[in-house]
C-alpha cells in the first residue's frame, strides 16, 4: 500500500481527545502507585481531582478507548508454560488448519501474517511441559509441523502509546 | 520516559509460588480493578481480606515480577495506532544481548525479544514489535533499527498481522497453589 493512499486517510483518523483525556491516557498506561487511594495520587500528579480522574478513566472504558483497566500479570512467571508458535501453512488448507488450531483452549491468540510462515499463535499451559506436548497434538491433528519460538530473553516489555 | 520513573516496569522476576489468596484476587480482577477512592478496600470485602493485606499481596506480586503493572491497555486502534508490524532480525548471536537492550530501549518498540531460529525458514533471531499510525511510519521506524544494528545483521523483514484468528485472554492454572503464607 502506497503512503500516498494512506496519508490522507491517516489524517481523517486522527483521534479528537480534549487535554484531560490525553493526560489521562498517557499517564494510566504506565503503572498505577499501589498505596491506599491510588487515584487520588495520580490525579495529584496530574492537577485534577480524583472524581475527574475516575470518571475520565470510566468514560474511556465506556468507549473502549481502554479495554482494560487493572493488574496485568506476567503470565510465564505464574507457573504455567507460554510460548510463541508459528506454522506454515498452504493457502488452501489454511482456513482447516486455522480452526484445528483454534480449538485448543490452550491457543490463546492466533494471527494470520504475511510471510511464509503464516500462522503465529501464543499458546498458554497450565505446566511448563504442557507446551511440547500441545505442539505435539496440533501438529497430529493438522499434519503440518509447528515451530516453536519460546522468548529466550526478554529485553523490553512496556506497552505505551503517547496521544 | 525513563525505567526509574517507573519502577513496576522492570522486568526482573524472582520465582514466585501465587498461593489461593492471591488467586481469588488475580481472580476478581480479571475484568480490571474497582474505579472506587480505595479498590483495594473494595475488593478486600468481596473477598473478606483486609485492604491493607489486599494491598501488600498486590505489591509482594509486583515486587515478584508476576504482577507487571496495574495499568490501562489501550485499544490502540482508537489511538490512531493502526499499524502494528512484527519486525524481526537475523542478529550475530554474540551481539544479541546489547542490541536487544538498545533495540528493547527505543520509544517506539513495545516488546523486544530473543527468539530461536528455526533454519532453513526462520533464520531471524531478535523480535521487535513496532507500532505506528501508518504503513509508512512502521517501515520508518523499521530502518530506525536497521541503521542501529548495522553490521551485526545479516537480515530483516516485517510481518504484518493481517487478520486476527483468535484472540481469548490467558487462563490460569488450575492446580498445584502454594499454601499462603502470613
Amino acid at each position: 500500500m502506497s503512503a500516498m493512499i494512506e496519508r490522507p486517510r491517516r489524517e481523517a483518523q486522527l483521534p479528537a481527545f480534549t487535554d484531560l483525556e490525553k493526560d489521562v491516557i498517557n499517564r494510566l498506561q504506565h503503572g498505577l502507585p499501589l498505596v491506599a487511594r491510588p487515584y487520588l495520587a495520580v490525579a495529584e500528579e496530574l492537577g485534577i481531582s480524583e472524581q475527574a480522574l475516575l470518571d475520565t478513566l470510566e468514560r474511556l472504558l465506556d468507549e473502549r478507548v481502554f479495554t482494560r483497566f487493572g493488574p496485568m500479570f506476567n503470565a510465564g512467571e505464574m507457573g504455567g508454560g507460554l510460548t510463541l508458535a508459528a506454522m506454515r501453512v498452504a493457502e488452501p488448507d489454511f482456513d482447516r488448519v486455522a480452526s484445528q488450531v483454534n480449538a485448543f483452549d490452550e491457543v490463546a491468540h492466533n494471527y494470520r501474517r504475511e510471510h511464509e510462515l503464516n500462522m503465529w499463535f501464543v499458546l498458554a499451559t497450565e505446566t511448563g511441559e504442557g507446551i511440547a506436548e500441545v505442539i505435539e497434538q496440533i501438529e497430529a491433528r493438522t499434519g503440518y509441523p509447528v515451530y516453536n519460538m519460546p522468548k529466550e530473553e526478554e529485553f523490553h516489555v512496556r506497552l505505551h502509546f503517547p496521544v | 520516559m525513563s525505567v526509574s520513573t517507573f519502577p513496576s516496569e522492570q522486568t526482573a522476576v524472582t520465582s514466585y509460588q501465587l498461593c489461593a489468596t492471591d488467586r481469588q484476587l488475580i481472580l476478581a480482577t480479571q475484568a480490571g480493578l474497582p474505579l472506587t477512592t480505595n479498590p483495594w478496600a473494595t475488593l478486600g470485602e468481596q473477598l473478606g481480606i483486609p485492604a491493607e493485606d489486599v494491598l501488600a499481596r498486590f505489591q509482594r506480586m509486583q515486587d515478584a515480577g508476576v504482577l507487571r503493572r496495574v495499568a490501562a491497555v489501550p485499544d490502540h486502534y482508537k489511538l490512531g495506532y493502526r499499524f502494528n508490524g512484527m519486525t524481526v532480525w537475523d542478529i550475530h548471536d554474540e551481539a544479541v544481548p546489547e542490541m536487544g537492550q538498545r533495540v528493547g530501549e527505543l520509544p517506539f518498540v513495545s516488546h523486544c525479544y530473543r527468539r530461536p531460529r528455526h533454519l532453513p525458514w526462520w533464520a531471524y533471531n531478535l523480535f521487535a514489535m513496532v507500532h505506528g499510525t501508518s504503513r509508512q511510519e512502521v517501515e520508518d521506524k523499521a530502518s530506525q533499527i536497521r541503521d542501529l544494528l548495522a553490521e551485526t545483521c545479516s537480515g530483516h523483514t516485517i510481518l504484518y498481522s493481517s487478520a486476527i484468528l483468535k484472540k481469548t485472554g490467558l487462563r490460569l492454572k488450575k492446580q498445584g497453589d502454594a499454601p499462603c503464607s502470613e
